[in-house]
């Protein structure tokens, strides 16, 4: 099955991209996508822990399961600032 | 979708828009006051001119916009359900910003104040944690992504 992921803030400069289809085995989760990057992208694994997933411009998490056709973005810590 | 080669028009739900032109400060008040208000509260976020003493020259957002508007129309929601405040609007703009543009422009109108200040403060720090927004900085020797605030544990991934 096919996903649509999108890249955002410096995800989108490390992985050279704005948005990629990934090609999945059923049975696929969230964690999934990520490991897929991980894997290939060193920079990406260091900020693991800091990225958060929408599925379908909804936050999930790692164990949700993707259908076919699926939005998924990954997400740095959004623009913050000290308050 | 994002700041790049797509650039949408305005997005806007009930409470909240996203913007790409300058904030209109003086047409959101006018849409937000009423005379049963005893208090009218704005935060005005601005681009500052530097960063922890390095000038910054502009900055430039984007965000998730269709996730950005549901998330913060969420909050909207919340802010009137939770602090019993009569109206809100949250307004964010997209793009290059300037020094001392405003990028984000929170209202809130309520019968008396406390709850105004509670709902505002509320609005702007939850806004900043948890809707899918970033802010690229440009100084004079480069740029950088803005250290975002770590993400609340119930929407981090790996925990």
């Amino acid at each position: 099955m096919r996903v649509k992921v999108l890249l955002f803030g410096q995800l989108k400069d490390i992985i050279g991209r704005q948005e990629d289809l990934l090609e999945l085995e059923p049975g696929a989760k969230l964690a999934t996508v990520m490991t897929h990057y991980a894997e290939r992208y060193p920079k990406f694994q260091g900020l693991s822990k800091s990225i958060a997933c929408s599925l379908n411009q909804e936050y999930a998490q790692g164990t949700a399961m993707l259908q076919e056709g699926d939005e998924v973005g990954l997400l740095p810590p959004v623009s913050g600032g000290r308050s | 979708m994002t700041g790049g080669k797509i650039e949408s028009a305005e997005l806007r739900s009930e409470h909240c828009a996203i913007v790409r032109d300058p904030i209109n400060v003086a047409g959101i008040k006018k849409e937000l006051e009423h005379p049963e208000d005893g208090a009218a509260l704005y935060f005005d976020g601005v681009v500052r001119n530097n960063t922890r003493g390095r000038r910054t020259l502009y900055l430039n957002y984007e965000a998730y916009e269709s996730m950005a508007l549901n998330e913060m129309e969420r909050l909207a929601q919340a802010a009137l359900e939770q602090f019993k405040v009569r109206q809100v609007r949250l307004v964010h703009r997209l793009g290059r910003l300037e020094i001392g543009e405003t990028s984000v422009l929170i209202g809130v109108a309520s019968a008396h104040r406390a709850a105004a200040f509670e709902a505002c403060r509320w609005l702007i720090d939850t806004l900043k944690k948890t809707v899918p927004i970033w802010k690229k900085e440009y100084f004079e020797d480069g740029a950088v992504w803005a250290d975002g605030e770590a993400f609340p544990e119930e929407i981090r991934v790996n925990k």
